[in-house]
């Protein structure tokens, strides 16, 4: 739309279009020749599990003592405080998943947040949303564990199973038990509780994994007993087999050029999202990193451009998807957030200019409805307890 | 035999014009970089070299025309902190060169481009995306030994290499990579080593007899140090915190070095400093977060304060997605970001260009589009830093390259419609 407006009411998307009637007490801010989007969704970040400064003592992203970590949650480790919050937010981010790290097979709980500041994880976590459950393939979990093992992909393979095996176990124990209340409850324990809950389908799975012929195992596994495989995440090979993501309704979390720095990587094009996107599976763009986080604008440009550039032609609009209502999919939030509809979240970001643009900044982010940054308020800015008297202010 | 003869001579006869090719790209908005940006104008390319530059330029008979109407003509862009050809995949080890082992963490002997691999699958996409020239710099220890030039053009070695060495590396922003446990253990180690190359180099008559006090490196690594105590090859010093960048300015009024900072990520905070003993940086536009307490007061704007307060300023790459080899290509992305974060855009474009190369001594070559200067030219559909922009020609050398990337085969494998 162009020569629109956006009107927030009470947290939510009032109305949006080419004439609205705004009530005469609304703030009034003229966006002309300026861009408004969905607040931007990051499915894949560690921030708060792996806060700046990266320091050993606050490094608590990733549960590296045993393959299966089913039982711990990332909202445990986040630490509010992280630098790297505020600085998502100036990019535009108004959700993010932040996600055990990739060292085991199973990693744990994620935990989905608003990227607002709060002296608590309890404070920031996004009301209702359902946990996601962090699993990994390939190299990490080998190269972890490679002298007690798993230290191959077949072990790989083989630990999800055994792993599995012991959940369905223990949900059949449980279901038995919550339907009849007969006897002693089964005892609880938290990694298989965790892993149930998947295969009732109230937790997603977010699988972090590489290469095309290792996301058709882990397919193959989830067939196996009967859970469904919500994303796999940095998925440098979708292109190769989008179809087949297509087909099993998989999202794929990609980045727009990241590649080569290890074997699994190799295989990385830039016009990854746009292949995966043409052919039809649930494209969307993710950061694993606090700096990408803060342009994934810039990163969806690269990528539509490359796309283009190979002969696919991804438009403006398909290109947005992949920052707002695809991820807002992955995390079954796209009845709340991901588009600017009425009803919805008012998430929502005014840009300097064309956001796929190198010079263009995000100038205000609305959380549910709320200003949460203004770059041209520098006193209102979110400054976190570290940052005082560490970094200098205008910074 | 003589089929295989005859094939050798039809290769050599092909092969031999591209070289003395004349090439005129005219109509191009021109950023010469050593001068005032053309609006309209032509490049003229003759025998490898730029042979002429401007609005009207006679275009002689014979030369191969390419219309570039709308499009904009730079300089091959210099990126000057990469491990091209010498990693080419970060976590496989086989594949890793840029970092020696060194003795007592000094490696100022070790050659970086001896041990480059010119077949690196990551020339052709970082050519592809306008890059021509990038300096391999060696990593780790407390001297990490000496960096290169090298254009992104095709063959061994010896057909890449431009100059060797272009600087001297070493840090001083980690004291246990330095194998010292302590900043200020590091620089007392960096003096003790700058005062033997010193006496080395005043006693090496007697060093042959074994007449010397002992010192703390071995005799190569001493002797590839003297350039840089007689200040003529540069010394690029990691430093980021203000604290660090003062040792190292320190060190170099001390010993008359002549150095240069990379990193720098506090470099802002003591910009008229750097300005004042006409100390370049080497530095991103793209980083933020105040990932260690050395980096607390990391911010986008650091390259366009340093430039305002009169430091030279090369960009680099300073994020966390492999920008010194895979993303090495990423350069035109930090010079837009160094703009939108409030540098000059013509600032932008000689910090990725004629900076760099008058930094490591190569401007009288490459960085600018001059008479006389090789022609490493690209050709780009707009505005070389915006994501929308593609690269249509790239000339090293004065010879056009276009050769697939791995990245393009396995996209053009397949993407929609290919036969998979």
């Amino acid at each position: 739309m162009t020569n629109a407006s956006v009107l927030l009411r009470d947290g939510k998307i009032a109305a949006v279009g080419t004439s609205v009637d705004a009530p005469a007490d609304a703030l009034v801010i003229d966006g002309a020749g300026k861009y408004v989007t969905p607040g931007i969704i990051d499915v894949h970040s560690h921030i708060g599990d792996y806060p700046a400064p990266g320091v050993d003592a606050n490094s608590d992203g990733n549960e590296a003592t045993n393959p299966v970590t089913a039982n711990v949650w990332a909202e445990h480790s986040v630490w509010p405080q992280d630098p790297q919050f505020p600085r998502a937010l100036a990019g535009g981010v108004t959700t993010m998943q932040i996600l055990p790290g990739s060292a085991n097979l199973i990693g744990g709980r994620s935990v989905v947040l608003k990227v607002v500041p709060s002296r608590t994880v309890q404070g920031m976590k996004f009301p209702g949303a359902k946990y996601g459950l962090k699993m990994a393939c390939g190299e990490n979990p080998k190269r972890v564990y490679q002298t007690r093992g798993p230290s191959t992909r077949m072990g790989n393979v083989a630990g999800y199973r055994a792993a599995w095996i012991q959940a369905e176990s223990y949900r059949r124990r449980w279901d038995t038990w919550n339907a009849t209340h007969k006897g002693d409850p089964p005892a609880r324990d938290l990694g298989l509780e965790t892993l149930a809950e998947v295969l009732r389908g109230n937790i997603l799975v977010h699988n972090h994994c590489y290469r095309a012929d290792e996301m058709v195992q882990m397919i193959d596994i989830a067939k196996e007993f009967g859970y469904q495989i919500r994303a796999f995440h940095h998925t440098v090979e979708g292109y190769k087999i989008a179809d087949i993501l297509k087909a099993n309704n998989i999202g794929a979390a990609e980045w727009a050029d990241w590649g080569g720095f290890k074997m699994e990587a190799n295989d990385s094009v830039k016009a990854n999202l746009a292949i995966t996107d043409a052919l039809g599976a649930r494209a969307m763009i993710h950061s694993d990193s606090a700096l990408g986080a803060q342009r994934l604008n810039q990163e969806v440009a690269k990528a539509m451009y490359a796309g283009r550039a190979a002969g696919i032609n991804i438009t403006e609009d398909q290109a947005i998807k992949w920052l707002t209502i695809n991820p807002a999919w992955a995390l079954a939030l796209d009845d709340r957030i991901g588009s600017i509809e009425v009803g919805k979240n008012a998430d929502v970001v005014l840009w300097s200019g064309n956001p796929f643009s190198v010079y263009t900044r995000a100038e205000k982010v609305w959380i549910d409805g709320a200003m949460m940054f203004d770059r041209s308020d520098p006193t209102e800015k979110w400054r976190t307890d570290f940052e005082l008297g560490n970094v200098k202010e205008g910074n | 035999m003589r089929a295989v003869l005859m094939a050798l001579a039809i290769l050599l006869v092909v092969a031999a014009p591209s070289r003395s090719q004349t090439i005129a790209i005219t109509n191009a908005k021109i950023y010469p970089v050593s001068g005032p940006p053309i609006a309209k104008g032509t490049v003229l390319i003759r025998d490898g070299a730029i042979a002429a530059v401007g609005e009207q330029v006679p275009i002689p008979g014979g030369a191969q025309t390419i219309d570039a109407s709308g499009k904009v003509v730079t300089p091959g862009l210099i990126n000057s902190l990469t491990a091209i050809g010498v990693i080419e995949i970060g976590q496989v080890r086989d594949t890793n060169d840029a970092a020696a082992r060194g003795t007592n963490n000094v490696a100022a002997a070790f050659r970086i481009w001896e041990g480059l691999n010119p077949s690196s699958s990551l020339f052709a996409p970082t050519r592809n995306e306008g890059v021509t020239t990038v300096i391999i710099t060696p990593r780790g220890g407390l001297i990490s030994g000496q960096a290169a030039a090298i254009d992104l053009g095709t063959g061994q070695v010896a057909d890449v290499l431009r100059r060797g060495p272009v600087a001297m590396i070493a840090q001083m922003s980690n004291s246990t990579a330095a194998g010292t446990n302590a900043r200020g253990e590091l620089i007392g180690k960096l003096r003790a080593l700058l005062d033997d190359v010193k006496y080395y180099l005043s006693h090496r008559g007697d060093y042959d007899r074994a007449q010397t006090r002992s010192l703390g490196a071995t005799n190569t690594d001493l002797e590839s140090l003297i350039p840089v105590v007689e200040g003529r090859l540069p010394l690029v010093i990691d430093a980021d915190s203000v604290a660090e960048i003062d040792s190292a300015l320190a060190l170099a009024r001390d010993y008359k070095l002549k150095i240069m900072i990379s990193g720098a990520a506090e470099g802002w905070l003591i910009a008229d400093r750097l300005a004042a003993a006409h100390v370049p940086v080497l530095t991103g536009a793209m980083n933020n977060i105040p990932g260690s307490f050395d980096t607390l007061n990391q911010r986008q704007e650091n390259a366009a304060l340093l430039r305002k307060a009169g430091v030279p300023v090369a960009l680099v790459g300073n994020g966390d997605g492999d920008e010194s080899h895979f993303n090495a290509r990423n350069i035109k992305y930090e010079a837009g970001n160094a703009v939108a974060y409030g540098m000059s855009y013509d600032d932008a474009m000689r910090a990725v260009t004629l900076t760099p190369a008058e930094l490591f001594g190569l401007s009288d070559k490459v960085g600018s589009l001059q008479s006389g200067r090789d022609a490493n030219v690209v050709v780009w559909s707009g505005d070389p830093f915006e994501f929308s922009t593609q690269v249509e020609h790239v000339f090293i050398k004065g010879r056009e390259i276009k050769e697939k990337s791995r990245q393009d085969m396995l996209t053009d494998r397949y993407k929609p419609g290919a036969r998979r």
